[in-house]
């Protein structure tokens, strides 16, 4: 039964009024490129007519993203227009005045209000404990949990994205799937994978889940499907809600023949296997063991130097690699493996069906296979693992293991992001009094006698310290530093890599020996 | 030691410690840190501590290394202090206590001075707080040790001396002036000057460094006062310009005169009745008094009755918040011209709001809970006829009133342009608004503490 929100309800606006605070005191700190990004689309939006968004390439930072995002910038830039004119003229690259910057920060902050909301219903959907402070609740951890997320603030508003906002649609959209109201939460996940399409890696979890608990109104005595109970008229709501959605965003674009190039824009296959710093994924590991491989054979003669690819993984932004000993991976081969990765899950989904939960904990695996196969990608991605497994963690001891694991090394790498000096002390603390809460707060909620960690993962976490140590304060004192820059990022990304594969590892065993049925279901 | 003793001729107004290019003008502990820090310092790149040609260097890593020392002075230092203090010094639930901690460390004032201007006032006013912890706790010569340490840090707190000396001596004399007392005296004595000793050790050898040292911390010949400070003097020169009216001297025996007989009543009776509470009050008394009357007053000792304030949050919310609201209002012109003007509006905004909503500021603010009874006293024997007023909701509403006051003058102040014949307008008027609230404050703290303390407070605080 949903927790009482009466309680919740003065301290939810003391946090989300404090986080937003610390947000105001991060205006003026470094911001990334993708702060250019957005300038650069805001100013495509305003000036240029319709036809010309997904073609104008006057700056290396194209319009990427599906057009209700184009849509979003254009009517920011309308406000944009009030603070600075100049930052709207597309030749103005990389203009950052100081309204430019305060702008574009209180933008991040003003639609974080989707994301506030979205946490709240999400705390309401969660189950209540017979806790006599508000902070010993569920529903209070939850909040906390979302709107202080460690990973979400220093990539929303110090290295500067919009991943609050839709963040908040898809944890809306979840909330309105645990209370029963499907059709908008359709509609919901239809406009989000119309504002960014990496989305698209847990739709088929939704589909699924659409089709099989919704869809189909009842199930046989023995919890298997019933064919003859299709709704056709769910079946038709469902189809025609997200038809329209995608006809209102692509429909003009198909109306002027520019469908190609829109998906050309939305799908570039040019970039490489990894991005800069290495996303702490499968191929991570797969690229030291092939380095770590080809330097041994170099080393016992079986290989020649020579025949070696010159191309090193480890420089540069986005090249393309090669592998030297192991075989080179192509994005066909990351995307099958992606599909198998999240298959058993998603037919888990379909045979066994748990209700909504089961469905977070589905979305969770798809976005994590995503995560740890999938093409290019940015170690920024585990936030849309990370965000709905809180939903789960403060319901179950096991998710709650999972969850510390996971979002400990999750944030950890991200903090390679920020690599300037000032905001160091910032993101150390930050991530100090984040980790600190989470185990405490989970501890106190889900495990009054012992910790919820076994030793080994104790141990694996303990060794972040020294690791960040190392990194960031003593290696670039050595002289290693001039010959050798990328050493600390490959040791963060491998390091971190193995704590997410245990978690995903973790997570699938939860799943198939029936973790989702535990909690009482509203939903079937 | 052969480089301490290097360092210490530096002290003399040499070339090398030019006066005109921020010369030292603390006391030796402050010397002693800066060395400490300089080590660290040069052990990471040493150009950092060049003697001339590290002037005006700022590299982002210095930067971050200097700040980084005062993040470290502060945890070493000050908020243990608050910790211990809150534990064990305030009475209520473990969630009262853990507020209070939260509250206290997040007065605005003393973390945009010190993170923001840059100084090491966590130090100083760290260690008056374990000496208040100390003497709160029973434990004189631990209490009178951290006073005097913080006493060698920054000369200003002096402006705190006064209440423990009264507090201690009053303590002996209450012990009986022959027997445990007058043990009690001895030993204080002399933690006192055996600490000072130690701490001028290196300068002893000759008076005349002595006397130099001494010239370099006490600057009577910079002035009443210096730019736009909010207290009695600065707001009296606005209508007298008794700046120049008067000579060097008669103006220094006009304050000490004045700030003697403000501190005077709230010192005696702190001799006479030394408990914590009253301990407390004098605290701030005496330094709010030195604050409004004394000589060459920087806006930045507003810190010095800040402090004990903040130990009244838990007693007194509203006053004691609105009273960190004012003062950290008060040091507005030179947090904007440092370009603190986005850290300045949050943290006020967030001060407010988290100490209102989590100490019940607004709903604690019946007559009895903000102890009122001394102005009924007062106005029913000075107009006997007048009704009796909710004094609490007029005192609420005041405050609601100043604050949108201080909302308004921070907006106008870097929105609107000054007339031209009164370029200085704006922090003039906030300069005599804070005052103004100032000489309420010290009012309303002076009846506080010269009227009876309430029954409420438990025996055991009596030590």
């Amino acid at each position: 039964m949903a927790a009482p929100m009466s309680e919740l309800s003065g301290w939810f606006p003391a946090l989300a009024i404090g986080v937003t605070f610390l947000k105001c005191l991060l205006i003026n700190t470094y911001h990334s490129t993708d702060f250019e990004v957005h300038r650069n689309w805001l100013a495509i939006t305003h000036s240029l007519p319709v036809s010309q968004w997904y073609f104008e390439d006057t700056s290396e930072w194209t319009l990427d993203y599906p057009p209700f995002f184009a849509w979003f910038e254009y009517c920011l830039s309308h406000v944009a227009k009030y603070f600075d004119k100049e930052m709207l003229v597309v030749q103005n690259l990389s203009y950052a005045s100081p309204a430019t910057i305060l702008f574009q920060r209180l933008s991040v902050m003003f639609v974080d209000l989707v994301f506030f909301y979205a946490a709240r219903e999400c705390c309401k959907t969660v189950g209540d404990n017979k806790a006599k402070e508000i902070i010993g609740k569920p529903s209070f951890a939850l909040a906390a949990l979302l709107v202080w997320n460690f990973g979400l603030l220093i990539v929303d508003h110090i290295h500067f994205q919009y991943n609050g906002f839709l963040f908040g649609i898809l944890l809306l959209s979840i909330a309105r799937h645990c209370q029963s109201r499907h059709l908008e939460g359709a509609l919901l996940f239809a406009i989000l994978l119309n504002l960014k399409h990496i989305f698209l890696y847990i739709a088929p979890a939704y589909g699924i889940f659409l089709l099989r608990s919704f869809c189909f109104t009842s199930n046989n005595s023995d919890g298997s499907i019933k064919w003859r109970s299709l709704s056709v008229v769910r079946l038709a709501a469902l189809g025609t809600i997200v038809l329209s959605v995608f006809a209102l965003s692509f429909g003009p674009f198909i109306a002027m023949g520019q469908l190609p190039q829109v998906v050309s824009r939305l799908f570039p296959f040019k970039r490489g296997l990894c991005h800069a710093y290495w996303a702490p994924n499968l191929w991570a590991l797969y690229n030291v063991a092939d380095k770590a491989l080809s330097i041994l054979g170099v080393k016992l003669k079986v290989l020649d130097v020579d025949t070696l690819p010159k191309a090193s993984m480890t420089g540069g932004l986005v090249q393309e690699f090669q592998h030297s000993v192991l075989p080179s991976v192509t994005p066909l081969a990351t995307l099958i493996c992606t599909v198998v990765s999240i298959t058993p899950a998603l037919l888990h989904l379909w045979f066994r069906p748990s209700g909504a939960r089961g469905f977070v904990r589905c979305i969770v695996i798809c976005a994590m296979g995503s995560f740890m196969f999938g093409w290019h990608v940015h170690e920024k991605a585990i936030l849309m693992a990370i965000l709905p497994l809180s939903l789960l963690a403060v319901e179950s001891k096991e998710d709650a293991r999972t969850f510390l694991l996971l979002t400990t090394t999750g944030h950890y790498s991200l903090l390679p992001l920020l690599f300037t000096a000032a905001e160091l002390p910032i993101k150390v603390l930050l991530m100090v009094l984040y980790t600190l809460f989470t185990f405490t707060s989970l501890k106190t909620l889900l495990s009054k006698e012992g910790s919820l960690l076994s030793t080994v993962e104790g141990l694996y976490l303990a060794g972040l310290v020294p690791l960040e140590v190392l990194c960031e304060w003593v290696y670039p004192l050595t002289t290693w530093q001039g010959s050798m820059p990328f050493i600390p990022l490959l040791v963060t990304s491998t390091y971190c890599a193995l704590g997410v594969t245990y978690s995903f590892i973790r997570l699938y065993l939860s799943l198939l020996r029936g973790q989702g049925v535990k909690h009482k279901d509203k939903s079937q | 030691m052969g480089s301490l003793v290097q360092f210490i001729f530096r002290y003399l107004n040499t070339t090398e410690n030019d006066l005109n290019y921020w010369g030292l003008d603390y006391p030796p502990l402050t010397a002693y840190h800066s060395l400490l820090c300089a080590h660290v310092a040069k052990l990471i790149n040493p150009e950092w501590v060049e003697l001339h040609t590290s002037r005006g260097y700022e590299s982002p890593a210095h930067k971050l290394f200097m700040r980084a020392t005062v993040l470290v002075a502060d945890i070493l230092i000050y908020i243990p202090a608050v910790v211990v203090y809150c534990l064990y010094l305030v009475e209520g639930s473990t969630k009262k206590k853990v507020t209070t901690i939260f509250c206290i460390l997040l007065y605005p004032g003393l973390t945009l001075i010190d993170y923001g201007h840059f100084q090491y006032n966590g130090v100083s006013l760290g260690l008056a707080l374990w000496g208040v912890v100390g003497l709160g706790l029973g434990w004189d010569m631990l209490g009178s040790l951290a006073f005097t340490l913080a006493l060698n840090y920054k000369q200003m707190e002096l402006y705190h001396s006064l209440p423990f000396f009264c507090y201690l001596l009053g303590k002996c004399v209450k012990q009986g002036l022959s027997g445990r007392g007058l043990l009690l005296l001895v030993k204080v004595a002399v933690t006192v000057l055996v600490t000072f000793a130690l701490c001028w050790l290196p300068f002893l050898s000759d008076s005349h460094q002595v006397l130099q040292v001494v010239h370099r911390l006490f600057p009577v010949a910079r002035g009443l006062f210096e730019d736009k400070v909010a207290n009695a003097w600065c707001s009296l020169n606005i209508l007298i310009k008794i700046k120049t009216l008067m000579s060097t001297e008669t103006q220094l025996s006009l304050s000490f005169v004045l700030t003697l007989l403000a501190v005077l009543p709230s010192s005696i009776k702190l001799f006479m009745k030394p408990t914590l509470w009253q301990f407390k009050l004098a605290l701030v008394n005496s330094s709010l008094a030195f604050f409004l009357f004394s000589y060459q007053v920087h806006e930045k000792s507003i810190l010095l009755p800040a402090l004990p304030v903040c130990l009244l949050l838990s007693d007194l919310p509203l006053m004691a918040i609105w009273f960190l609201q004012v003062s950290t209002f008060s040091m507005l012109p030179l947090l904007l011209k440092d370009g603190l003007l986005l850290p300045y509006v949050v943290t006020s905004l967030a001060f407010l709001y988290f100490s209102l909503f989590l100490l019940s500021g607004l709903q604690r603010a019946t007559d009895e809970q903000l102890r009122l009874q001394p102005y009924h006293a007062l106005f029913s024997s000075i107009l006997p006829c007048l009704p009796r007023f909710n004094l609490g909701r007029i005192t609420k509403w005041k405050f609601v009133v100043s604050v949108v006051l201080m909302a308004c003058l921070s907006l106008g102040i870097v929105v609107l342009e000054p007339p031209a014949q009164l370029p200085d307008l704006f922090p003039v008027l906030v300069s005599l608004i804070s005052c103004s609230h100032f000489l309420g404050f010290l009012l309303y703290f002076n009846l506080l503490q010269l009227s009876e303390a309430p029954a409420r407070r438990s025996s055991k605080k009596s030590n």
